[in-house]
Formats: structure tokens, C-alpha cells, sequence
């Protein structure tokens, strides 16, 4: 901050209130409604019943709150056949959540481990190719891996999609993860080597215990990627076990009945709740994450 | 027996050579240091020593044994790295029982070393700690504890004392020294640093471009420098050369256009004299001024064009044969820009070099 | 043991390749294998299953003479333009504006870039729901008494883009923005010390000295931006559902729902193939700039 007073530039303005903080302000101010008011509108939304919002003003707060719509969106309102509301998709996403995190995290740190330390010829070349891979339109291996989880007797089954998740989350998390082993000094793996400790012996004993916030870091970004899918539930999975997102955009964009809008609002406020609920708690480390993945990608 | 034996070792990376068929035998308790500029393979070549590169072509022998594939941790071999390496995780405890327990030695044995060398290093009070809460230079002792508890014959060092400063370094010098020979294990040893090297090494290995130039006892490297870029490398400051003829008739000559040295009584090696273009080089230190110059010494009068003084001596900046010259004055030698001096030196114990090789002659 | 033979080059780091499998089985199957199969299948005339009867460019031909391709390709491409250009200008401005060593900067970041963490299928029915002409926006504005305002862009097939557009920049605005932060704080401060010594206005330092400097980010964000406008699909498939009629359509719903509802898998194959061809255009002079670049400047 001593630099700064270098060049003096004028006496320095003591108030808060001068016309370049207004229009500083002003203008982030007028930002941050724009960002913010759509998350507001929704949460009044859903708290007020079918004729207030008939008749009201969308921005204007609850007359009277009520949380009907929000025991109508997670436990009775429809999809085609099943009323049973959000909670079954809620459940799903979280029995696909799951496995699908542990398994993409744990395959990518290997990788990323053996592809800084344990180079092998071509090692490099499949790396590359992975990280292209990110940039394909997931159109066009849809149907080849339908024809291949078929084949595994795994089409529409909750592993088949574990198992999409897993293979289009290794470009980023490898990534993620050879960028954070690559900076860990390489003479300590050496050292490591020198006493004795082989391929699993230094991923589990040196590089693991070092890399805790990197791996949360990764989960932040797989929990939100995979919760937030939606094309690879709606192909790879059936209604049954559909995930949240697949099934809130049945019940909100039904054809069928009347559009209740608070319902379809407390449902679409469930379904982001994970992921906005990780996002406030996590902040600098959601940031990084996303930050650490784009920036090197 | 040699302690560690190299075979016309040779690394490639697809087609670029980055050692080139070298071959060394070290001695059972020798302390061998391999110098050089950054970049001139000594890391690399210490690396393969320790099985921790894969080398294209040759052989490597450990107490004996051919050890050119085995694991880094079965050559019997102790690394002390220049970052230290320590496991961040662990305490100085767990970082020296890190190996022993991988080689599944016996508990009672584990305590019974670490305390050892505790004891030797003088760490005893830091085994509980973490890497972090330990100052640099505890840090190292702490690596070269690990090194240690492993008992082995053989220690690689690669560049351990580089990240110190420079007061800490010149002590953890002296007790690596003690250590040494406390130990007399074999110790090689890789530096940039030609104050480490001449202090330490009982010989030196200068490496350029993937090839040992000389090697030799510090003293060897100094005074009968095998080439033109040891001459040059080795000293601070450099070596003064001249430019010009080596003639060798009745009396032996070397001319410049302006100087004519006798150098008749120069130790030639190989070929002995014969008539080439070559340089003669001449150490700062070799130079002596006023009355200490004795007879047969070559002697013409300077002036002086700049002074530096550090203190114990000073260095003095002149021009001889139209060449810039400098050389060593006592510390308390007053002269100043200007100053009129007679200086001289013996030519016939310089080093000349032939002008095409750059060999010695 | 030790051992003085050369071991098997199959045989060394055998650990890492055994670990590595899950990758190369990836990049083999499904990144290389997968898509060829499809880029071969687009030349077939597969319609309920594929099968390999090759008809040429048939597909293709048919493709881009059908209305319903053309008006996902226009689409595609003003949102593409749009999202493009506006996400640059909001995130940059808006990162500036964060730089000035403001209060509440972390509390800003926070709601500039939540929308970031929710889903498309959310984003989009949220901004269907503002944008709703009998309930929303508009129904607000003209019960303040300006009755003649109109701005339905869901039920207008003209500009039924631009609503999307609305939710799109909405959503990834902050990630762009939190990129472009990160490239001006990694500026050195001396840079905008210099500049203040030779007393160059403030916007001409961000828009000569410090927007250069930050090319590297710029070409980041742009990568990121165009891969991810190719892949639109949720967003459309919540907010619009293509409509009105087929105006908001996009080549990637045009893919699934070839596939999936048509059962004209040769048109999805062909469809997708383009796709892959645009991000092939995109990516080409990105890797060539990133690795080209390199193997000069060593």
C-alpha cells in the first residue's frame, strides 16, 4: 500500500462520498440486483399460494406465508404416473451422487499421480487426447455408449449412469489433479523412492495426506457437476430412477393440469438447494476450483 | 575395492545425449564431488546413480554389486536433497523411520538408530516436530538424518547446502567435513559451489555438456588444470590468459605480440614442447609485486587501473600485453588508480593450453 | 533383489499402467472409439438401429435442407455471438469494477457467481418464470401504468433467442468474471504504479496496457465460452422446450432428439458430427496458438 503514496495525487479524498464511489457503487449495486433478484423472487414466489400470485405483483413479498407449495413440490406432485413428488428424484441424485464422486476422484488423483511421477511411453499422448476429449460434444458418443452399456447390461441403471459420470469428469479432475501433484516438489518423491516406498506406498503415504484440499476442491466441482446433469440422467437412466433434475423439469414443464407456479418454484428452489448450499459453505474453495480447473484447462 | 563403480554410463532422451559414456571409480571412503555450471549433468548423473533415472548404456556398481536396474532402494545408498524433501506430513520422527519401516526393519532396531543419529545430528529435541516448525538448516540435518539411519556405505548429496545462507552454509560445511570423517563412508557429492568443492572433496569431477572434464584432487584441478574451460571455470576470480605462440627451440618461448616469456622450465605433458598457437594462463595468486619477486621470475612494471579490496586481500586491475590483467595484493597493500607497481610471475609454472584443443600441453 | 539384467520395458512402472487403465480405456473407447463410430455411422442410413449401409453424404444433404437444422444453426449462432461477446465485456468490466479495493468485495463475488452453481434445467425455469408475459416483468411494468410495454420474449419467436441469451449470461456471467479477477490481480502492481508516474488515464491503462496483458485469460474465457455454447441443450430444453414452435431450437436438442424421439439415428449421427466439427473449427487455432506458441518460444 506504500506505493500508492508515491505519487500524491491530489489531496486524498476522506469521504466515502465522492462521485467516483457513487458511481462505483451505484453500479454494482444495480449489478448485484440483477444477479440476486431472480433467487428472490422465487423464494416469495414459492411461499405464497396460487391466488395471490394470480393477482399479484411477482417481486412484492408474501401477503401470507404459506409452505404448502414446498410439501406439494419434495412429497406429491407429479410427474406422469408417480406422485410422489421431488423426494424420489432426491433420493436418486443422491444414490448417483455418491458413488459417482468417490470413483471419478479416486480414478482421476491416480491418474493424475502416475502421469507426473511415473511417466510412461505414451503416458502424454493419452493425456492430451483425454483433455480433447473434454472439448467433444457430448452428442456424439451418446449413442455409441448406449449401445456399449446395453451390451454391459447396464443401460438404465443407476452404475451405467455412475459410470458416464465417471468417464466425462476425468478430463477435469486429472487435470485438476496433475497440475497439484506437478507442483509438489519432485525430490520428494524421490526421497520417497530412496526409501523404499513403491507406486501405492507414496500415493497412499506422501502424495494423499498432502493433497486434502485439492481432493476438496474436486468434490466441490463433482457434487455440483453431477447433481446439476441433466442429459446424461434423462438418457441413461429411466423414470424410475430419474435424478432430481430430470424429474423437476417434468413437473414444472408438464403439459398436464394447471401450471401451479409456487409448487414449480419450491421445486426448482429444492432442486438448487444442494448446490447453492455447498457454494455458500465452501466459498474461496468453490472458487478455486473452478478457478484452478478453466485457468490451466 | 572401489566403493562406487561407473561404466561407460550413457543417458539419451531421444536423440539429444545427455551423458556421454562416463566412467568413474570411487574409492571406499572417498568424498568425490561432481562440479559444474547448472545444467552440465551432474544432478542427472547422481540421479542415475540412485536408480532414480533409467540410464540408456553401461553399468553401475555399489559396493560391488551391479546395480545398473536395481530399485533406488536396494542399491544400498543414502540422498540428501538440495530442497530438503522432507515428508511434510510426518514428523522428523516418522521422516527417519520412513525407510526403515518400508524395509520392514525390526522396531527395537528402528528406535535404536534414529537415536543414534539423533544423537549424532543433535535433533534429539526435534523428532516430535513437523517439517514446518524446523529453521532451514535444521531441516537439512534432519535430511541428512535420513539419509543416515539407513546405515548404508554410499551417500548421494545433491546440493544440500544451496538454499542455506551463506554463514549457516560455511558451518553445516565444516560439519559435514566432521561428519565425513567421523563416518568414512563414501559421500558423493554434487555442487555448483567451488569453495564446497575444493573444501570438501578429496577429488573433484568437473562435468560440461554430459562429460567429466578432469578429474582430480583439488589441488590437481587448481594448479594443473587439464583444459582450457577447467582453467577457466575453477578460481575466483578467473585465470589471466594470453594469446600466442609456443616455440620451442634451444630455449622454449611463448610469445604474445608484445611479451616474450621463457618458459623452459614448464612441466609439458605428453608430446613435451612443440611449436603451436596455444595461451598461457596465469593465476591471480601466482602474481607477486615489489621486493618478494625472485630472479628467475618474469617482471615488468604495471599501472594500476582499478583496486578492489575485500578486506583479507585486494584485487588489482591492470593491463599487461594489451590483455587485462588482474591479480591478488595483501589486504593492507595500499595503492590506489595509478600507482606505478613491478609485479612478477614464473611462466614456467603456469598452465598453457594448445589454441586449437584447448588441451593442456 | 537386485538385479543386473535389463528388465522388461512392458514390465517397468507396470503399478502406474495397471493405474492408468480406467484413463486409457477411456480415451480409447469412448473419447477416440465412440466418436468415430459415430463420425462412420453418419454416413449410413441408420434410422431405428444403426446399421452400416453407407449412402455418402445423403445425411448431410438432408440436414442441411431441413428448416428446423438451418433455425438451430441461426440460433446457435446469434446466442453463440451474444453470450460470446457479452460475457467477455460483463466479466471484464464487472472484475474491473471488484479490483478498485472496494468493501464487500467477497460478499459481491458471492452473488455475482452463485447462479454459476445451479443447474441449466434450474436457470432455465427460473427466467421462465420471471419472463412469464401474464405474471412476470412485463405484467409488473404495466400495472405501474405503462400498459403498452411489451417484453415477452418466450412467446415471441423473434426474439425468443435473447430471452435464453438473459438466463445464459445470467448463469455464467460470474465464472467469466472470476477468471477475468484472477488475470488482473495477477497483474504486477508496478505496472499500474508506472502508469500513474507517466499519467495515463485509468480506462486507457486497462484498454492498452493491462487488456493485452491479460491475453492468456482472455483466450481461456473464450474456450470456455464457445465450448460451452456448442453444448446448449439443458438450458433450451427447460426454458423453451424450442418454442415458440421450433424458434428456439438448438443442434444439440436436434441430435437427442433425432436419436431418442424420431428414431432417425442417421440424422443425429450426421447432426453430431457437425457439432463436432464446429468445436474441431473453435479448437484447431486454440491448440495451435497454446502449443504452437510454446515450441516457438523455446
Amino acid at each position: 500500500m506504500v506505493n500508492n503514496h508515491i505519487v500524491p495525487n491530489g489531496p486524498k479524498p476522506k469521504s466515502i462520498f465522492t462521485a467516483r464511489n457513487i458511481m462505483l457503487y451505484g453500479t454494482l449495486f444495480v449489478v448485484a440486483i440483477y444477479y440476486i433478484l431472480p433467487l428472490y423472487v422465487m423464494i416469495v414466489t414459492s411461499l405464497k399460494g396460487m391466488p395471490e400470485i394470480r393477482l399479484g405483483n411477482i417481486f412484492a413479498p408474501p401477503l401470507e406465508v404459506t409452505f404448502q407449495p414446498w410439501v406439494k413440490a419434495w412429497s406429491t406432485a407429479c410427474t406422469g404416473l408417480n406422485c410422489d413428488g421431488l423426494s424420489r428424484g432426491f433420493w436418486n441424485s443422491v444414490q448417483i451422487l455418491i458413488p459417482s464422486v468417490v470413483l471419478s476422484i479416486i480414478i482421476a488423483s491416480v491418474n493424475g499421480y502416475a502421469l507426473v511421477n511415473w511417466k510412461f511411453k505414451g503416458s502424454e499422448v493419452f493425456f492430451a487426447v483425454l483433455l480433447f476429449g473434454a472439448f467433444i460434444p457430448y452428442q456424439v458418443m451418446i449413442y455409441p455408449i448406449v449401445i456399449l452399456l446395453r451390451e454391459m447390461g447396464l443401460m438404465g441403471s443407476l452404475w451405467g449412469l455412475v459410470l458416464v459420470h465417471t468417464v466425462f469428469g476425468m478430463p477435469i479432475l486429472t487435470l485438476l489433479f496433475r497440475n497439484y501433484f506437478s507442483s509438489v516438489p519432485e525430490e520428494l518423491f524421490k526421497a520417497a523412492r530412496i526409501d523404499g516406498a513403491g507406486f501405492w506406498g507414496i500415493y497412499f503415504r506422501i502424495m494423499l495426506p498432502m493433497a486434502v484440499p485439492i481432493f476438496v476442491v474436486a468434490m466441490i466441482l463433482q457434487v455440483t457437476g453431477i447433481w446439476n446433469d441433466f442429459l446424461f440422467g434423462v438418457i441413461y437412466t429411466k423414470p424410475d430412477i430419474y435424478p432430481m433434475t430430470v424429474q423437476l423439469n417434468n413437473i414444472v414443464n408438464s403439459v398436464q393440469g394447471v401450471k401451479e407456479y409456487n409448487v414449480n418454484m419450491a421445486a426448482t428452489l429444492l432442486t438448487g438447494l444442494v448446490p447453492l448450499v455447498l457454494y455458500f459453505v465452501s466459498g474461496k474453495l468453490f472458487v478455486r476450483g473452478i478457478a484452478a480447473g478453466a485457468v490451466k484447462g | 575395492m572401489s566403493s562406487v563403480l561407473i561404466k561407460d554410463l550413457t543417458l539419451k532422451y531421444d536423440h539429444l545425449t545427455i551423458l556421454d559414456k562416463l566412467n568413474m571409480d570411487i574409492a571406499e571412503g572417498e568424498f568425490l564431488v561432481l562440479l559444474g555450471a547448472s545444467g552440465c549433468g551432474k544432478s542427472t548423473l547422481l540421479n542415475c546413480i540412485a536408480g532414480l533415472l533409467d540410464i540408456s548404456e553401461g553399468e553401475i556398481h555399489i559396493n560391488g554389486e551391479n546395480v545398473t536396474w536395481a530399485e533406488p532402494s536396494e542399491r544400498g545408498i543414502g540422498m540428501v536433497f538440495q530442497s530438503y524433501a522432507l515428508y511434510p506430513q510426518m514428523t522428523v520422527e516418522g521422516n527417519l523411520t520412513f525407510g526403515l519401516k518400508n524395509a520392514k526393519v525390526p522396531k527395537q532396531e528402528i528406535v535404536k538408530r534414529v537415536a543414534k543419529v539423533a544423537e549424532i545430528l543433535q535433533i534429539e529435541s526435534l523428532l516430535k516436530r513437523k517439517p514446518a516448525a524446523l529453521s532451514g538448516g535444521q531441516r537439512q540435518r534432519v535430511a541428512i538424518g535420513r539419509a543416515l539411519v539407513r546405515e548404508v556405505k554410499v551417500f548421494l548429496f545433491d546440493e544440500p547446502l544451496s538454499n542455506l545462507d551463506a554463514k549457516l552454509r560455511a558451518d553445516l560445511r565444516i560439519e559435514l567435513k566432521l561428519l565425513h570423517k567421523r563416518l568414512k563412508s563414501t559421500i558423493i557429492y554434487v555442487t555448483h559451489d567451488q569453495v564446497e568443492a575444493m573444501t570438501l572433496a578429496d577429488r573433484i569431477a568437473v562435468m560440461k555438456n554430459g562429460v567429466v572434464q578432469q578429474l582430480d584432487t583439488p589441488n590437481g584441478i587448481f594448479h594443473r588444470p587439464i583444459n582450457r574451460f577447467v582453467a577457466d571455470f575453477i578460481g575466483s576470480p578467473s585465470m589471466n590468459f594470453f594469446e600466442g605462440e609456443l616455440v620451442a627451440g634451444d630455449s622454449i618461448t611463448f610469445s604474445t605480440k608484445d611479451l616474450v616469456f621463457n618458459v623452459s622450465n614448464y612441466e609439458f605433458i605428453n608430446t613435451g614442447a612443440v611449436s603451436c598457437k596455444a595461451s598461457l594462463g596465469i593465476r591471480p595468486e601466482a602474481v607477486l609485486t615489489g621486493e618478494h619477486i625472485p630472479e628467475n621470475f618474469f617482471r615488468c612494471e604495471i599501472s594500476v587501473e582499478l583496486v578492489e579490496p575485500m578486506g583479507s586481500d585486494t584485487l588489482v586491475w591492470t593491463k599487461l600485453g594489451g590483455e587485462n590483467f588482474r591479480f591478488r595484493m595483501d589486504g593492507k597493500a595500499s595503492v590506489k588508480t595509478g600507482d606505478k607497481l613491478t609485479i612478477g610471475f614464473d611462466p614456467s609454472s603456469s598452465s598453457m593450453f594448445n589454441a586449437e584443443t584447448e588441451d593442456r600441453i | 533383489m537386485a538385479q543386473s539384467m535389463r528388465p522388461n520395458t512392458l514390465l517397468r512402472n507396470l503399478n502406474a499402467k495397471i493405474a492408468a487403465m480406467p484413463m486409457i480405456i477411456t480415451v480409447l473407447v469412448i473419447f477416440v472409439g465412440c466418436t468415430i463410430w459415430t463420425v462412420v455411422h453418419s454416413f449410413t442410413k441408420s434410422r431405428m438401429l444403426p446399421k452400416l449401409e453407407f449412402i455418402g453424404f445423403d445425411q448431410y444433404e438432408r440436414l442441411w435442407g431441413t428448416s428446423r437444422w438451418l433455425i438451430s444453426i441461426e440460433n446457435l449462432f446469434i446466442y453463440g455471438i451474444c453470450s460470446l461477446v457479452l460475457s467477455l465485456v460483463i466479466g471484464f468490466v464487472l472484475a474491473a469494477l471488484l479490483d478498485q479495493k472496494i468493501r464487500f468485495e467477497n460478499t459481491l463475488r458471492s452473488i455475482i457467481l452463485f447462479p454459476f452453481a445451479l443447474s441449466f434445467v434450474v436457470t432455465g425455469l427460473i427466467w421462465q418464470w420471471i419472463l412469464n408475459p401474464d405474471l412476470g416483468i412485463q405484467s409488473v411494468v404495466r400495472d405501474l401504468g405503462w400498459t403498452s410495454f411489451a417484453f415477452d420474449p418466450l412467446y415471441n419467436p423473434d426474439i425468443v433467442i435473447y430471452g435464453v441469451l438473459i438466463a445464459g449470461i445470467w448463469q455464467g456471467s460470474g465464472l467469466i468474471m472470476v477468471l477475468m479477477l484472477a488475470g488482473l490481480r495477477g497483474i504486477d502492481e508496478d505496472i499500474w504504479n508506472a502508469s500513474r508516474i507517466d499519467g495515463i488515464p485509468k480506462w486507457k491503462t486497462y484498454l492498452f496496457i493491462v487488456i493485452p496483458m491479460m491475453k492468456p485469460v482472455f483466450v481461456t474465457a473464450i474456450v470456455l465460452i464457445t465450448s460451452g455454447i456448442v453444448k446448449v441443450y439443458d438450458l433450451i430444453v427447460a426454458q423453451t422446450n424450442g418454442g415458440p414452435g421450433i424458434a428456439s431450437e438448438v443442434p444439440a436438442k436436434y441430435v437427442m432428439d433425432s436419436m431418442f424421439l424420431k428414431q432417425n439415428l442417421g440424422q443425429g449421427f450426421a447432426a453430431s458430427t457437425m457439432m463436432l466439427l464446429c468445436v474441431l473449427i473453435i479448437l484447431i487455432p486454440y491448440a495451435y496458438l497454446e502449443f504452437g506458441g510454446k515450441r516457438n518460444g523455446k
